[in-house]
C-alpha cells in the first residue's frame, strides 16, 4: 500500500501489561465489526492477551497499568529501549489511576488490607511518565476502542495522532444529557478530557475524570462551581483523586 | 398566509395522526432536575400523548435538525491509485412540534446563514425542506428575553403556527402543505371574537416580558468596549467548556475532520459542531492559537452574537432565548454581561463629568 508516497506497513507492536486490570489491552479486541481491519494495520510482535508468540523487535510499545514495583521500573526501563515509540496506554498508565488510591494510605495499612499481612513488595503507585520518556499518552478507563482504532490508523499513516482538547461537556450536551448538576450531582465532565462520548454522564453516572484534564482547564473557576454546589474541598479531593488523574493540576492550584 | 382555529381536541387527534404517520419529534420530559423542575428536549415522539404541550423550555435548542453536532459531508473510496468521491444530500422528512417564536426565529437566521451566502449549504437545505414546522407561542419565561431582541414573534420559516385563545388553538398556516393536511380535519375560519382573544393573547404576551436586555446600538457600544476589563472579569468564570454554543440555536461554527476508514480503503469527511470558546477553536497548524485566554474567546463569542452580524447582516443571531445563561454552570448569561458592559461605561467618571469644552 502507498499514501502520499510512503509504503504503508503493519505497525509492529509490544502490548505490556503493569499493575493494572488489563482492560485497556481487552479493549484490542474488543469492537467486532472492524477488528479484522484493525488487526491488519497491526503485526503482534508481543501480546500475550491475544498471541503466545514473544518477539522483542516490536517498534510501539503499548504500556498499561500504573508502577507499583521496583522490578517494574527495570522491566519499563528495557521496553524504553528497544521502542521507537512507547505510548501511555489508559489512565493507569498515564496518571497512576485508581491504583494510586492507596499512595493516600500508610504503605502498611495498604498491604495489610489487600493482602491480609503476606510479605509482598510493594511502592507507591506512579505513573509511567515518572520513570520513562512517554511519546504518547491515550487516557481512557478502559480506553475507547475508537479512538485506538484511529490514532493506529494515523501511526501507519505517518500522521500526526490527536485528542481532543475540549472538555466532555462538548460531547455530553450533544448526547442532549440532562447536566448532571442539574441533577444535584457533581461532575468533572467540565474539567475532564473529551474523546468518550461522555459515556458516563449519558448513563446518569457523573464522571470522574479518567481521561485526566482537559486542556487549559479553568481549575479555579471549577472549584468555585463545586464549592457553590455544596462540595467540601476534602470530597472534592478525593473525587479528583479517584484516577489521581488530577494530581498536578490540584498541586498547581494549591501552592 | 391563511387563518383558521381548530378546537383543542381536534388539534390533538391533527396532531396524533401527523405524528403517527411520520418521524416526528416535539418536547418531552427527560428528567426532574433536583429543585423538582421538569427537564424537557426536543425528542421522538410516536404519539400526541408523547408531546408535553405545555412545557416551558427544552435545554437544547432545535439547531441540531438543521445541523446536526456531527455529521459525514462525503465519503471518499480509494481504487487503482485514484479516489471517488461520494455525496450524500438525501434528508429525511421530519416534523417538529412545539417551537416557539424565538426557535423559529432562530431556524431563520441559519437559513441567512446557510442559504443566502455566496455557497448555500445543500446539506443544510435538504433538511431545512424536509422539515415540517409547527411552532406553538407561549407566556415568556422570567428571563426570556426574545422581545429585547425583537425575536418574540414570527412571521414565516414555518409551517404552521399555534396561538393558544383558550378553548381553540388560533392557526396560521404558512404552507400548502400544512393547509392540505388540516384538511382532513374540522377547522373554522376565525370569528371577530376569535381575532379578538388572539389579540389579548398577544398583548398579554407581550406584557409578560420580565427580562429585559438594552440592546440599542450595541454593535458600536460593543466597538468602543473592545478593552474594557469586564471581558477579563467574566472571562474568569468561563469553563471553555462550549455547552453555551452547544444550546444555542444560532451557534453553526463548525470543525471538518478527516478520518481513514480503519481498512485504509476509503476516508470520510466529517462536520462537527465546535465553540469559538472550545481552547482550540483559534489553533492553526504549527500549534500557534490566536486566542489562547479566555477572556478572548468569550468576548469573540459577544461580539459575533452582537456585533459581526448587525455590522454586516444588520442584524443580531442573539434571539433571546437565554438558553445559554440557562446552561452555564458559572452564570455567564448575556443579560448580566450586556449590562455589566453598559453600567461600567455609564458609571464611568470621565463619560458622566461634563465636558470641559461645554462649560
Amino acid at each position: 500500500m502507498n499514501h502520499l508516497g510512503f509504503e504503508r506497513k503493519p505497525v509492529k507492536i509490544g502490548s505490556f501489561d503493569f499493575t493494572c486490570c488489563e482492560g485497556c489491552q481487552l479493549q484490542l479486541a474488543n469492537r467486532e465489526s472492524s477488528l479484522p481491519d484493525f488487526l491488519a494495520l497491526i503485526d503482534v510482535r508481543n501480546f500475550r492477551e491475544i498471541s503466545s508468540e514473544r518477539h522483542d523487535d516490536y517498534d510501539i510499545a503499548l504500556i498499561e497499568g500504573s508502577i507499583t514495583r521496583s522490578d517494574e521500573i527495570e522491566r519499563l526501563k528495557a521496553i524504553r529501549r528497544q521502542a521507537k515509540v512507547l505510548v501511555a496506554f489508559g489512565t493507569c498508565a498515564c496518571f497512576g489511576g485508581v491504583n494510586s488510591q492507596k499512595n493516600r494510605l500508610p504503605e502498611k495499612e495498604a498491604e495489610q488490607v489487600v493482602y491480609d499481612g503476606r510479605p509482598v513488595e510493594t511502592m507507591p503507585s506512579t505513573r509511567i511518565a515518572d520513570i520513562v520518556r512517554v511519546d504518547f499518552s491515550i487516557p481512557g478507563c478502559p480506553v475507547s476502542k475508537d479512538e485506538v482504532e484511529r490514532i493506529v490508523v494515523s501511526l501507519v499513516n505517518r500522521s500526526m495522532p490527536n485528542l481532543p482538547k475540549y472538555p466532555v461537556c462538548v460531547e455530553c450536551k450533544q448526547r442532549l444529557n440532562t447536566c448532571l448538576f442539574d441533577l444535584g450531582e457533581i461532575c468533572l465532565g467540565p474539567i475532564t478530557r473529551a474523546g468518550c462520548d461522555a459515556v458516563c454522564p449519558s448513563g446518569k453516572t457523573a464522571c470522574l475524570g479518567c481521561r485526566g484534564p482537559a486542556e487549559e482547564i479553568n481549575f479555579p473557576a471549577f472549584m468555585e462551581l463545586v464549592r457553590e454546589h455544596g462540595l467540601s474541598p476534602v470530597d472534592l479531593t478525593e473525587k479528583l483523586g479517584f484516577y489521581n488523574a488530577f494530581e498536578h493540576i490540584h498541586r498547581t492550584d494549591e501552592t | 398566509m391563511i387563518y383558521k382555529v381548530i378546537s383543542k381536541p381536534e388539534f390533538r387527534k391533527f396532531i396524533d395522526t401527523l405524528v403517527k404517520a411520520n418521524t416526528a419529534f416535539g418536547p418531552r420530559q427527560v428528567d426532574t432536575d433536583h429543585h423538582g423542575e421538569p427537564v424537557y428536549q426536543f425528542m421522538p415522539v410516536g404519539s400526541a400523548d408523547d408531546i408535553a404541550f405545555d412545557y416551558t423550555k427544552t435545554h437544547s435548542s432545535a439547531k441540531h435538525f438543521f445541523l446536526p453536532f456531527r455529521e459525514e459531508i462525503s465519503h471518499f473510496t480509494f481504487r487503482d491509485g485514484d479516489w471517488e468521491q461520494q455525496i450524500r444530500y438525501e434528508a429525511r422528512p421530519v416534523v417538529l412540534i412545539g417551537l416557539r417564536p424565538c426557535d423559529i426565529r432562530a431556524v431563520n437566521i441559519l437559513d441567512d446563514v446557510m442559504l443566502h451566502g455566496p455557497y448555500p449549504s445543500p446539506y443544510y437545505l435538504a433538511r431545512r425542506k424536509n422539515t415540517f414546522i409547527i411552532g406553538m407561542d407561549h407566556l415568556p419565561l422570567p428571563d426570556c428575553f426574545c422581545k429585547s431582541m425583537n425575536r418574540h414573534t414570527v412571521s414565516y420559516g414555518f409551517n404552521l403556527f399555534c396561538s393558544d385563545i383558550g378553548d381553540k388553538f388560533y392557526l396560521s398556516i404558512n404552507s400548502s402543505k400544512a393547509f392540505g393536511f388540516l384538511k382532513e380535519f374540522e377547522t373554522g375560519d376565525p370569528t371577530p371574537e376569535d381575532d379578538c382573544l388572539l389579540i389579548e393573547r398577544r398583548k398579554l404576551i407581550k406584557q409578560s416580558f420580565r427580562t429585559d436586555v438594552e440592546v440599542t446600538g450595541l454593535p458600536c457600544f460593543l466597538d468602543i468596549e473592545f478593552e474594557s476589563p469586564i471581558w477579563e472579569k467574566w472571562g474568569q468564570r468561563c469553563l471553555n467548556c462550549g455547552t453555551c454554543a452547544m444550546v444555542c440555536p444560532t451557534c453553526y461554527c463548525y470543525s471538518v475532520e478527516e478520518h481513514f476508514d480503519t481498512d485504509l480503503k476509503g476516508s470520510s469527511r466529517r462536520n462537527r459542531l465546535y465553540s469559538c470558546n472550545l481552547v482550540d477553536f483559534a489553533e492553526v497548524a504549527g500549534g500557534h492559537n490566536f486566542r489562547p485566554k479566555n477572556s478572548d474567546r468569550l468576548k469573540y463569542r459577544y461580539y459575533h452574537h452582537y456585533r459581526g452580524f448587525a455590522a454586516n447582516d444588520n442584524q443580531q443571531i442573539c434571539v433571546g432565548c437565554n438558553r445559554c445563561g440557562r446552561a452555564c454552570l458559572t452564570g455567564i448569561n448575556p443579560k448580566d454581561v450586556i449590562n455589566d458592559l453598559r453600567l461600567e461605561r455609564e458609571s464611568c467618571m470621565t463619560c458622566v463629568s461634563p465636558s470641559r469644552n461645554r462649560t
